[in-house]
């Protein structure tokens, strides 16, 4: 018997069908040609991959079906793996959802199965025993390409988290000794968190004595993100720095008196415009139009 | 005990070296009260950059020699909080509303002459 790379297979199953395994991969190799033209019609046929032309089915198509053939006989679905890996970084860009992997997978799958039906009909015995070795294989590489495609999905996904949490928390310096941090999108624990710490660094570093938060970009606000909100603007007081929150719609006004989040520390201004005035009397600026009451501080 | 204790102008400023135990904590409470009074201090700055850690008890300490000191008539301000102690005293269930706090001595010199001057406004 050849020494084959039978890395992964449970031992049983390689003693009994690295023979059947190959006369099965043989003659999918000579039926080559038809086979994957018949597995690219059921796919336009099934309308999966929309996203992409037929010239590239037909190509990855073809290249799919050799490692598909290959994994069958050696049992190492390691090449496919990689391969599934790399497929899904592609694709997954032009919008190619799961259901559609699994179910070219599964029509290849379905393709071979029916081909071998044709080829062994005459001997029932054989059949049933090809049908043995080839269905757990093709069951683990069908497993296989999904969990791939999942995967690559979730890390491009938690790249994309990764950017975004860095991209959303920048503390700005307008003047001396003030500080912007708009805040954009959700305001979890883990991001409050961050957001918390990046904002106090950047008042030592800035000495800031005020920092405007500025809400506008947070969609909806519940107890929890007004807990956060509370707990930074004390965290900013501890460090010297008097902080103001603007940007709160009527909306996530009206959310906040509903739930009776206790609001009362925290100074808080229509929009950024209106915050930044306030800043700047903070500040001891005199503001031009209101100079008679806005007396300096200092 | 590991806590200098200055006389500047009108004001007291003490500064925290190292770490404290309760009771060293509890001996500064009173000793401050007890200075505020003698000196006829307006104002008290607490530094306690030199710790690492606050723990619930000294933050109490802290809040309770503030409202002590107000009392006798010194605003107090506690300077040198640093970043990660700040978001760790919040999230204690304490009111710090009567603590002042500020970046460093400088800083809070500058407030508590800010409040002298508004005070002294109010008192003419």
């Amino acid at each position: 018997m050849e020494t084959e790379p039978v890395t992964v297979q449970p031992p049983a199953v390689a003693d009994t069908n690295p023979p059947l395994l190959h006369q099965l991969a043989e003659h999918l190799r000579q039926n080559r040609t038809d086979l994957r033209e018949e597995w690219a019609r059921r796919i336009t046929n099934a309308q999966l991959l929309s996203a992409m032309t037929p010239e590239e089915i037909f190509s990855e198509v073809t290249a799919v079906y050799d490692n598909y053939v290959d994994a069958l006989e050696t049992g190492s679905v390691e090449t496919l793996q990689a391969y599934a890996r790399d497929l899904s970084e592609r694709i997954i860009a032009r919008g190619v959802e799961t259901h559609e992997v699994l179910g070219i997978v599964l029509l290849l799958r379905d393709v071979l199965a029916r081909s071998l039906f044709v080829n062994y009909q005459d001997d029932a015995d054989l059949l049933s025993q090809i049908l043995d070795a080839y269905e757990p294989a093709a069951n683990r590489i069908a497993v296989t390409v999904g969990v791939s495609f999942v995967d690559e999905r979730e890390r491009v996904i938690r790249d994309q988290q990764e950017s975004i949490r860095e991209l959303s928390t920048p503390v700005l310096q307008v003047r001396e000794r003030l500080l912007i941090l708009p805040i954009i999108g959700v305001l979890d624990s883990a991001r409050a968190r961050e957001m918390t710490e990046q904002l106090l660094d950047a008042i030592r570093a800035n000495r800031a004595k005020v920092v405007v938060i500025d809400i506008t970009g947070v969609a909806t606000v519940d107890v929890t993100v007004a807990n956060h909100l509370v707990q930074t603007v004390e965290a900013a007081r501890l460090m010297g720095a008097s902080a103001i929150i603007t940007g709160l719609s009527s909306k996530i006004a009206q959310t906040l008196v509903d739930l009776g989040v206790d609001l009362s520390m925290m100074k808080t201004v229509g929009d950024l415009q209106g915050g930044l005035e306030e800043a700047d009397r903070v500040l001891g600026y005199r503001m031009p139009e209101d100079a008679d009451d806005a007396a300096p501080v200092t | 005990m590991a806590v200098a204790v200055l006389n500047q102008r009108d004001y007291l400023i003490a500064s925290i070296q190292s770490d404290l135990s309760d009771t060293e904590v509890l001996q500064l409470r009173d000793d401050l009260a007890e200075r505020v009074g003698t000196l006829r201090a307006r104002g008290l700055i607490i530094d306690v950059a030199a710790l690492d850690v606050i723990d619930s008890f000294v933050a109490r300490a802290l809040r309770s020699i503030a409202v002590t000191a107000r009392l006798r008539g010194a605003e107090t301000v506690v300077v040198g909080i640093r970043p990660d102690v700040a978001i760790a005293l919040v999230q204690f269930d304490l009111n710090l509303e009567p603590i002042r706090a500020a970046l460093d001595v400088d800083e809070a010199l500058e407030v508590l002459d800010r409040m002298a001057l508004k005070d002294g406004a109010r008192d003419v």
